[in-house]
């Protein structure tokens, strides 16, 4: 048993961290958050260039075909960067879904122009009950037209097409087609823009069953625990910096415990999400039996200690981290999003107890 | 990564398992929860019988009776014996602690001495480091060891000192130079607790049992050859123990977490709440997921050290991690224990309401040591931020 990194993926998790160091530095991140899609063509085409748009994909597809491992450290180093953009709604969520749900010609049609980095998407999940629950989709296709709005929808302004799950399948509309409305939502992640997006009698082609998409809504949860984890490593890393340099009371101010504890708490809650991070990204690979409780375990302890992390970096900066200049609220900002997608640590300790306790408790009935 | 067992692993699990399936006894149940004054025998015959397979310290060398284990094998030992419900071994400090530093630091003579006598379970061992005015602060100790010719002359106290009452040795931490600083003066000595002028009396903790005792030494006698490491160099032999204190045997406590939750999940699903079941309840299901949870990442947590021990070749500061999360989650699994259970809860062992002869009131009283006993947390977070984290030394 082997639970550390081996020598291909280190270096692909180094060779991302020195990517994302030189394209995409803070002063990138904050200029792109100010324009109203958060997308830079020129970064995209070199995040196509490194392969990472096809990370997870079939060599077949014009993707590298690495696995889930290899997924969430990249994604771990996106989010220590902060990337803006849609490389999440795009490879990560649409490009999952595309790849469990979509038949061979649909992915030759669709993922392979993701993967090429010539494409993007997005998904459209949630209405306006706001209910991560896929039972709790109400939008349905009629003749091949959708109707209705769907809430929430990350980077639509830029998306080629959107994929949208619906009572009685998985659809894909393209940008621009009848009956099709997008505005922004304000929203407090800068760097991510979601949207709503209204149909009318559009047309929509029929990808798959709706019951196909779980599997690659585990995979985007567990990658967003990565890149949460990433966030949380930046977070600690510039309050671990800031308490070396500050001073007070003529020291500073990481020799007083009261700061100290709480980067040691800092510390525990990143690894421990870390872990808990690799640990669902190697049972979704191998199909192991134990891989959605492993989501939501990760992303249930993740989506408290991302908010928690963030707490403590910004109340151990003081009134420096509560300035729009310090880039700790931006972190803050992403954090929350990232709490709430795919639902938050109170939806999957639900989710958790019916996979891990209610079948316990009937099998304890039986016995 | 490949969390999947090697060919190695697997081997060494399933010979291990075979063993067990022949050899653990089946009346330890009837045993648990009484005083270990009373089972101490019944241990040492288990303690034996590990030894004569082979099994007593499967991490030690193979030519000091060990079987050179790896730490995911001796992580998959403790699985094991968890799995099984084997009792403990009786000398758990001399096989899990002492032992290993006598390997590391002892003399030819002492090893000969000593190793064969921890193993069998003839001699137990007992730790003689924290005192009444040195506990987080260890290095601060005062008990003294004069040198006299051949031998040193011991005065002082011990405190929080497990197996002290049936302690046939010692390693015992003595100041042997006052002039020098904290750390540096400092000897490790190998003592017969049988020597006249040590006196040993019980500790009532807060449970009402006594675990540990406090020792006495007035004038005790201790031949020179008994200095463990260099004189004057105990601090470096002392943290090696400590060291070990930190290692595979947390292996096991995922497994005896799990156990708990299990039971706690039962019991929640025959108690009655709001027209259902306890186990319905969401407030108390967001709990008990959530325990769950945690569970699971201690468990991943402790792997991902032992990947990393494995790599590096040195037990590093990440033990804090899992001595804070596994002292502070069990607390709250008990704290849960009590929501599901209400009054009766609070039911001792000797009442006959008593839910599972009283193990969850016990567990809420014992478990409140937990984030003291083997580094408090704030001590565990000062580690972290110093050692791991590089912020300047806070105390």
């Amino acid at each position: 048993m082997e639970f550390g990194l081996n020598e291909s993926q280190e270096i692909l998790r180094d060779s991302a961290r020195r990517f994302f160091a030189g394209e995409c530095p803070m002063s990138e991140v904050r200029r792109l958050m100010e324009t109203d899609t958060a997308y830079d063509v020129a970064l995209w085409s070199k995040l196509a260039e490194q392969g990472y748009t096809g990370i997870i994909f079939d060599e077949d597809h014009g993707g590298v075909g690495l696995g889930k491992v290899e997924l969430i450290l990249l994604m771990e180093e996106a989010g220590r960067a902060l990337l803006p953009g849609p490389f999440f709604s795009t490879v990560v969520l649409a490009g999952s879904l595309l790849n469990s749900v979509a038949t061979a010609d649909q992915k030759k049609k669709y993922l392979a122009p993701i993967c090429r980095g010539e494409a993007r998407a997005t998904v459209a999940i949630l209405e306006n009950k706001a209910s991560w629950d896929l039972n709790d989709i109400q939008m349905a296709a009629v003749g091949g037209k959708l109707s209705g709005e769907k809430l929430f929808v990350s980077d639509v302004a830029v998306a080629d097409w959107i994929l949208v799950l619906a009572r009685n399948g998985v659809f894909v509309v393209e940008k621009g087609s009848p009956g099709l409305t997008v505005s922004a939502m304000a929203s407090m992640d800068l760097t991510r823009k979601l949207y709503t997006v209204a149909f009318h009698n559009t047309p929509a082609e029929r990808l798959g069953d709706l019951a196909a998409a779980g599997s690659a809504i585990d995979i985007a949860t567990t990658a967003i625990v990565a890149e949460m984890v990433g966030g949380m490593q930046r977070t600690l890393d510039l309050s671990v910096e800031y308490a070396k340099t500050r001073k007070q009371f003529g020291k500073v101010i990481g020799s007083f415990q009261a700061v100290q504890h709480q980067c040691a708490d800092m510390y525990l809650e990143t690894e421990s999400s870390r872990s808990a991070a690799y640990y669902a990204a190697w049972a979704l690979q191998e199909n192991a039996a134990d891989a959605r409780a492993a989501v939501s375990i990760a992303k249930i302890y993740a989506s408290d200690a991302g908010r928690t992390v963030g707490n403590r970096g910004i109340q151990i900066h003081g009134g420096m981290g509560f300035t729009w200049e310090n880039d700790l609220h931006l972190y803050y900002r992403r954090a929350k999003a990232s709490e709430t997608a795919f639902g938050d640590a109170t939806f999957h300790r639900e989710r958790l107890a019916r996979l891990a306790i209610d079948t316990k408790s009937v099998a304890s009935q039986s016995a | 990564m490949d969390l999947n067992l090697t060919h190695e692993e697997v081997a060494f699990r399933d010979e291990f398992r075979a063993w067990l399936a022949v050899n653990v006894p089946t009346d330890w149940a009837a045993w648990r929860g009484k005083p270990l004054e009373e089972s101490f025998a019944y241990l040492r015959t288990w303690q034996r019988k590990l030894h004569e397979g082979g099994w007593a310290a499967v991490s030690w060398p193979k030519e000091y009776g060990g079987r050179s284990a790896s730490l995911m094998q001796q992580a998959i030992f403790w699985e094991e014996m968890a799995r099984v419900e084997a009792p403990p071994m009786a000398n758990a400090l001399g096989l899990g602690l002492i032992g290993p530093t006598i390997i590391a630091c002892g003399t030819d003579a002492q090893k000969k001495r000593f190793i064969p006598k921890i193993l069998s379970a003839e001699e137990i061992w007992c730790q003689g480091f924290s005192e009444p005015n040195a506990g987080s602060d260890l290095a601060s100790l005062q008990t003294e060891a004069r040198l006299d010719g051949d031998h040193y002359i011991v005065n002082g106290q011990k405190v929080w000192t497990s197996y002290g009452w049936v302690g046939d040795w010692c390693e015992l931490v003595v100041r042997t130079d006052r002039e020098a600083a904290k750390h540096k003066g400092l000897t490790v000595l190998l003592v017969d607790m049988k020597s006249p002028g040590v006196e040993v009396r019980p500790l009532r903790q807060m449970t009402g049992e006594s675990e540990f005792n406090e020792l006495f030494f007035r004038d005790v006698c201790v031949p020179a050859e008994n200095v463990l490491g260099k004189v004057n160099d105990g601090w470096n032999v002392a943290v090696s123990t400590l060291m070990y204190e930190r290692g595979s045997y947390g292996a096991r406590l995922h497994l005896i977490f799990k156990r708990n939750i299990s039971r706690l999940i039962e019991i929640a699903g025959s108690t009655p709440r709001n027209g259902g079941t306890a186990v319905e309840d969401p407030v108390i299901r967001q709990k008990l997921a959530q325990c769950l949870a945690e569970i699971e990442i201690m468990r991943l947590n402790q792997l991902r050290a032992f990947s990393r021990i494995t790599a590096t070749g040195v037990p590093g500061p990440e033990g804090s991690i899992q001595k804070i999360f596994w002292s502070e989650l069990n607390q709250r699994v008990q704290q849960l224990a009590q929501e599901i259970m209400g009054p009766y809860g609070q039911l001792l062992a000797a009442d006959a309401h008593a839910v599972d002869k009283g193990v969850w009131s016990y567990g809420y009283l014992r478990t409140r040591g937990n984030t003291i006993e083997a580094g408090t947390s704030e001590v565990q977070r000062n580690i972290i931020g110093h050692f791991v984290l590089g912020l300047p030394r806070s105390y």
